[in-house]
C-alpha cells in the first residue's frame, strides 16, 4: 500500500423509505487528485455528498479521514474536518458584500461585538490572490455574475479551512467560458494540494477535469477508473447500464409554412424591466429554432409571452396565422400551440393530480374528456393508458399521483400530454434539464420525430449541446435582443461569444 | 436549512403514495413549490389521523374533567346519553307513525323515547355545520381559506327571515323554495365579494372574510335590533317576527312545536352528494382543484385562476347562506340581536371541515360529532349531577380547540418526526 487515501467511505448505506439512495458504496479520494462522481439524477450522487457533508446520517457504513474514523453528525463538524461543499444553487446572502459573505459565522470582530470589515476584507483579498480566484471583495453580491458568485461560494469554503472540496454540479449554472475559468481554478486548488469530489453528468467535463471517476448507478458503485483512457462512450454505458447513442441522427430540415412568427416584441419582466426588446424571429412548420443564451436573458419572459402567460407590451405574434398578441393562455393553446414548460413541477404537472388527471390537463375542456361539464372519467383513463404506452412512462399507472415518478418519466408525460394535443407550434423550454442521458436522447428523438412531422419546434435551452445537436437554425439571445443567427454548424465558441454580448463579426476578425 | 426541509417532504410524500402502485422514488422526489399548504392537509394519509386526532382530544379532555375532580368515564357516558345516539342502540319492537301519514307501520326502534328527542336536536344542529363544513371544504380545494361561513350563514338567516316573513299569502312549497332560493344566492353573494376581491386585487381571502364576518354580525343587529327595520311587532323586544308557516320546513320526526327534526337534514346530506360530485365528476371541481394544488400550473393550462376563485367563493357563500336558510325555516322560525352574536356556528364547521379533512364523507361525520358533542354537553341535555352543565359548555369548548390544535399539529408529520429524531440520534 503506497499511502493511505485521505478520505475514505466504506460500505455507505442510506434508505429512504421504499429507497435504497446508497447500497454499501466504496468511495475514496487521495491527496490532491479531482475525483469525479458519475451518475443519472437519481443515482444517489447528492445523497452521497450530503452524507460526506454531514447533512444525513448514513444507515451503514464508515468515513474515515487520513485513516481516522469520524463521525459527521452535522456540517458543522463536516467544516471542522476540512471539508467543504459548494451547493448547486449558492448558499449567499444577496445584499451583502462578497467579503461579508465569506466571513459570515467566523468574521473578524471589534471588541467581539462589530464586524471589523477592514480586516474582513484584507483576508478576502489575501484568500483570493493565494488561490487565483479573482472577486471584487466590495462588490454586492447580486450585482455579481453567477460565476463570479461560484467563486465566492469557494472561497467561502476555503476560508473555513477546507481541505476537501465538494462541488455538486458547478456548471449546470455556468456559460462555456466561465465553465473553462472554473476548471483553470480547479487545477490551481489542485497544484497547492487541495482535493476536489467533483459531481456531474456532464461525461464531456468529467473527462476534462477528473484524474479518477467514480460511477454510480441507482445507489451502486459501477466501478472507479482513471480518466485517462476513459471515452464519452464508455462512462455513458456505464451510467446507464447500456448503449446509449449520444449524438442525435436527423435528416436535414424541410421547413414549410411560418407557423410561429413574433415580430418586434417587447416584454416587460416581473420587476417592470424590459426583459424582452425588441426581438423578432419565425419558425417554420419542419424546422427547430434553437434560442441559445446565458440563464436570465429574456428566454423565460419571452416564452411567457409567447404561450399567452405574459402580458405583451408591444409588438405581435401569431400561431398558425393567429394573431394571439394579447389573448390568454386558453386562446394560444386553441390556436395550436404546445408548451412544454422550463419547470415542469413549477408548471407542467399538478404534483398531487393522477397521471390521468395531468394527461388531461388541456383536454379535459373537451368532448370526450368531458361532457356537458362532467368528467368523462372512463375516457381520460383509456387516454392516460394509451399516452403512458406510446411514450414508455415506467413507474406509475394512470392512478399514480405524478409526484411519485421520476423526473425523466415526469417530463415524458409533459411530452406526451403536449404532443398528443396535436399542436402546430411547439415551445421546448428546457426540455431536457435535469434528466438523465437516457431520458435525455428519449426526449430528443421525439423532437426530432415531432419536427419531422412538420411542427414547428421553438427549442430553449441553456445546454449548448443540446441546441447544437437538434436546432436547424441558432439565435443567440443577449439581454433581450436576438444577436446573431447560426447554423447548426457553428462551435460552441463562437456562441459562446455571442452568448456574453460579443458580436459575430468579432469572432471573425 | 433547506436540506433538511427537504428530507422532511420526501418523507410526507412516500408515505401519502403508499397506498398507490409504488414505483422507486429517485432518491427522494425533490422539494416542490406545487405541494401547497392545501395539498398537505388534504393529503392522502387516510382517515386514520382524524380519528386518532379525535380519540386525542378526547383523551385530553377526560384529563380536564379528571382535574375537576370527576369522573371522566361517568362524564363522558352522561354526554353520550344526552347525544341522542344511544338511540340506535336501543332496539326493540315499537310502532311508528309513517312521516306525513296518519298510518303506524312497525319499527325497530322507539320513536319518541327520550334519546330519539336527543338525537332529534343532535340532527337538528348537524344540518348547518355540514353546511358551513362545506363552506370552508369547497374554498380549501380551490386553495383558499374561508374564515367567513359565519357571516355568510347570517346573511343566509337574514334573507331568510325576511323573505319568509314577506309574501305571507305565497303557495308554502313555493314560498319555502324561495326562501331557500334567495337566502343561496345571498349567501353567493356576499362571499362572492372575498372571491372577488382575491380574483381582481390579491386582497387576502382571510383577511376580507373576517372583515365581512363582522359587518353581517352588525348588519343583522342593527336590523333585528331595538327600533331596526326587521325587529317585530313586539316593540322593546329585539326578536324578528316568526316566518309564515308556509315557510317553514315539514318536520318528519317529532313535534313543531317541540322543535321536532325538519326535512333539512336531507338537505344539507344531498349537499354533501352535490360537494361530492361537482369536485369529483365535473370539469368545475377539476378546475378548483388544479388551481388549489398548483395555481401556475392551473394557469399554464389555460384555466382561468381569478375565475375559480370567485366561484369557489360563491359556492361556499351558497353552502353557508342555505345553512342559514335551514335553521330558520326548519326550528328557529325567527332571530333576535342576541342570536347574532352568540352564534358560531359559522366556526364549528370550520372545525368540521378540517376534522373532516375537506372530504363529503368527512365532512358530514365530522359535523355529527361536533353537533353530538354540543348537544350532549348542554346545559338541557347534561345530568346536573353527573357534571356541572355551565362547566359542560367549556368542556366542549376545550375538546374542539383541542381537535383544531392537533388537526394543524398534523399527528401523522409529527410521528415521522419524532421517528427521525430517534434514528437520527
Amino acid at each position: 500500500m503506497a499511502e493511505a487515501p485521505l478520505l475514505e467511505l466504506r460500505g455507505i448505506t442510506k434508505r429512504f423509505p421504499g429507497v435504497l439512495a446508497n447500497d454499501k458504496v466504496n468511495f475514496d479520494l487521495r491527496s490532491g487528485e479531482v475525483h469525479a462522481l458519475l451518475g443519472e439524477n437519481g443515482a444517489g450522487k447528492s445523497t452521497l455528498m450530503n452524507i460526506l457533508y454531514g447533512l444525513y446520517t448514513p444507515d451503514e457504513g464508515q468515513i474515515l479521514l487520513r485513516g481516522e474514523p469520524i463521525e459527521l453528525g452535522s456540517t458543522k463538524a463536516a467544516i471542522e474536518h476540512g471539508i467543504g461543499m459548494v451547493h448547486q444553487h449558492f448558499m449567499l446572502i444577496p445584499v451583502m458584500t462578497v467579503a461579508e459573505n465569506i466571513v459570515l459565522a467566523t468574521e473578524p470582530r471589534h471588541a467581539g461585538v462589530l464586524l471589523d470589515y477592514d480586516a474582513a476584507r484584507k483576508r478576502v483579498r489575501e484568500l483570493s490572490e493565494r488561490y487565483g480566484l479573482l472577486v471584487e471583495p466590495d462588490a454586492r453580491v447580486d450585482r455579481i455574475t453567477v460565476g463570479q458568485q461560484q467563486r465566492v461560494e469557494i472561497l467561502k469554503a476555503l476560508f473555513r479551512g477546507a481541505e476537501i472540496l465538494i462541488l455538486d454540479e458547478p456548471t449546470a449554472v455556468l456559460t462555456p467560458q466561465e465553465a473553462k475559468e472554473l476548471f483553470e481554478i480547479l487545477r490551481s486548488l489542485k497544484s497547492q494540494g487541495k482535493s476536489i469530489i467533483f459531481i456531474s453528468h456532464k461525461l464531456n467535463e468529467v473527462l476534462e477535469i477528473a484524474d479518477r471517476v467514480t460511477t454510480l448507478r441507482r445507489g451502486v458503485v459501477v466501478d472507479t477508473i482513471p480518466a485517462s483512457g476513459a471515452t464519452e462512450e464508455g462512462l455513458a454505458r456505464m451510467m446507464v447500464g447500456r448503449e446509449v447513442l449520444l449524438r442525435v441522427d436527423k435528416e436535414p430540415a424541410k421547413p414549410t409554412d411560418p407557423l410561429l412568427v413574433v415580430e418586434h416584441l417587447h416584454v416587460l419582466d416581473d420587476r417592470g424591466l424590459e426583459a424582452v426588446r425588441d426581438l423578432s424571429l419565425t419558425v417554420r412548420g419542419g424546422e427547430i429554432l434553437g434560442i441559445a443564451g446565458v440563464d436570465a436573458n429574456g428566454q423565460s419572459e419571452l416564452i411567457d409571452a409567447v404561450a399567452g402567460l405574459r402580458p405583451v407590451k408591444s409588438g405581435r405574434i401569431a400561431v398558425d396565422g393567429r394573431d394571439v398578441t394579447h389573448e390568454r393562455a386558453k386562446v394560444t393553446l386553441d390556436a395550436g400551440l404546445g408548451h412544454i414548460p422550463e419547470d415542469r413541477h413549477r408548471r407542467g404537472l399538478v404534483l398531487p393530480f393522477s397521471l390521468s388527471e395531468n394527461l388531461a390537463l388541456h383536454a379535459y375542456r373537451k368532448p370526450p374528456m368531458s361532457i356537458r361539464g362532467f368528467l368523462n372519467l372512463r375516457a381520460m383513463l383509456a387516454r392516460a393508458r394509451r399516452l403512458l404506452k406510446e411514450f414508455d412512462v415506467r413507474g406509475g399507472t394512470p392512478a399514480t399521483p405524478a409526484a411519485a415518478l421520476s423526473g425523466g418519466n415526469q417530463q415524458k408525460v409533459v411530452l406526451a400530454r403536449e404532443i398528443d394535443g396535436d399542436p402546430k407550434v411547439l415551445i421546448a423550454a428546457q426540455p431536457t434539464r435535469g434528466l438523465d442521458v437516457g431520458a435525455i436522447e428519449f426526449v430528443h428523438r421525439r423532437l426530432i420525430e415531432q419536427r419531422d412531422a412538420g411542427r414547428a419546434i421553438l427549442l430553449v435551452s441553456l445546454e449548448l449541446e443540446e441546441i447544437l445537436s437538434l436546432s436547424d437554425r441558432i439565435l443567440v439571445i443577449y439581454e433581450g435582443r436576438i444577436v446573431g443567427e447560426f447554423p447548426p454548424t457553428a462551435t460552441e465558441e463562437e456562441l459562446g461569444f455571442a452568448m456574453t454580448g460579443g458580436r459575430r463579426d468579432e469572432v471573425a476578425a | 436549512m433547506s436540506d433538511e426541509h427537504r428530507v422532511s417532504t420526501d418523507f410526507e410524500l412516500a408515505r401519502s403514495q403508499d397506498d398507490v402502485a409504488q414505483a422507486p422514488l429517485e432518491g427522494g422526489v425533490p422539494p416542490s413549490p406545487s405541494m401547497t399548504f392545501a395539498s398537505r392537509v388534504s393529503g392522502v394519509s387516510g382517515i386514520l389521523a382524524p380519528v386518532l386526532t379525535t380519540i386525542l382530544a378526547f383523551l385530553v379532555g377526560g384529563l380536564v374533567i379528571a382535574l375537576t375532580g370527576k369522573n371522566p368515564i361517568k362524564v363522558y357516558h352522561a354526554i353520550w346519553l344526552g347525544t341522542g345516539l344511544n338511540w340506535f342502540f336501543e332496539v326493540g319492537s315499537y310502532s311508528a307513525r309513517i312521516p306525513f301519514t296518519t298510518a303506524h307501520m312497525w319499527f325497530p326502534w322507539n320513536t319518541s323515547s327520550i334519546a330519539a328527542q336527543n338525537l332529534q336536536q343532535t340532527l337538528l344542529l348537524t344540518t348547518p355545520i355540514i353546511l358551513t363544513g362545506l363552506a370552508v371544504a369547497f374554498p380549501f380545494r380551490c386553495g383558499l381559506f374561508n374564515i367567513g361561513g359565519q357571516g355568510q350563514y347570517l346573511v343566509g338567516t337574514i334573507f331568510a327571515v325576511w323573505v319568509g316573513s314577506s309574501f305571507v299569502d305565497l303557495n308554502p312549497f313555493l314560498h319555502v323554495m324561495l326562501v331557500l332560493v334567495v337566502a343561496t344566492f345571498a349567501g353567493a353573494l356576499y362571499a362572492g365579494i372575498a372571491g372577488i376581491l382575491k380574483a381582481t386585487v390579491g386582497a387576502h381571502e382571510v383577511i376580507t372574510t373576517i372583515m365581512l364576518n363582522w359587518i353581517a354580525v352588525w348588519v343583522g343587529a342593527y336590523l333585528f335590533g331595538q327600533g331596526g327595520p326587521l325587529q317585530g311587532s313586539q316593540p322593546s323586544i329585539p326578536i324578528s317576527n316568526d316566518i309564515a308557516d308556509g315557510a317553514k320546513l315539514p318536520v318528519f320526526w317529532g313535534l313543531k312545536l317541540l322543535q321536532g327534526l325538519s326535512i333539512g337534514i336531507f338537505i344539507a346530506i344531498a349537499m354533501l352528494v352535490v360537494y361530492w360530485i361537482v369536485i369529483n365528476r365535473t370539469s368545475l371541481g377539476y378546475e378548483v382543484r388544479a388551481v388549489g394544488f398548483n395555481p401556475e400550473a392551473a394557469r399554464y393550462s389555460g384555466i382561468s385562476v381569478a375565475r375559480n376563485y370567485f366561484l369557489a367563493m360563491a359556492i361556499a357563500g351558497a353552502f353557508a347562506g342555505l345553512g342559514g336558510a335551514l335553521d330558520i325555516t326548519g326550528w328557529k322560525y325567527n332571530i333576535g340581536e342576541s342570536d347574532i352574536h352568540a352564534s358560531t356556528i359559522g366556526f364549528i364547521g370550520l372545525a368540521a371541515a378540517l376534522l373532516g379533512r375537506n372530504t363529503a364523507l368527512g365532512v358530514g361525520l365530522a359535523s355529527l360529532l361536533f353537533a353530538a358533542l354540543f348537544n350532549g354537553t348542554s346545559g338541557r341535555q347534561l345530568d346536573p349531577s353527573i357534571f356541572p352543565p355551565d362547566l359542560a359548555g367549556n368542556l366542549t369548548t376545550i375538546i374542539q380547540g383541542l381537535v383544531i390544535l392537533f388537526v394543524g399539529l398534523n399527528l401523522g408529520g409529527l410521528w415521522l418526526w419524532l421517528k427521525r429524531r430517534r434514528t437520527a440520534s
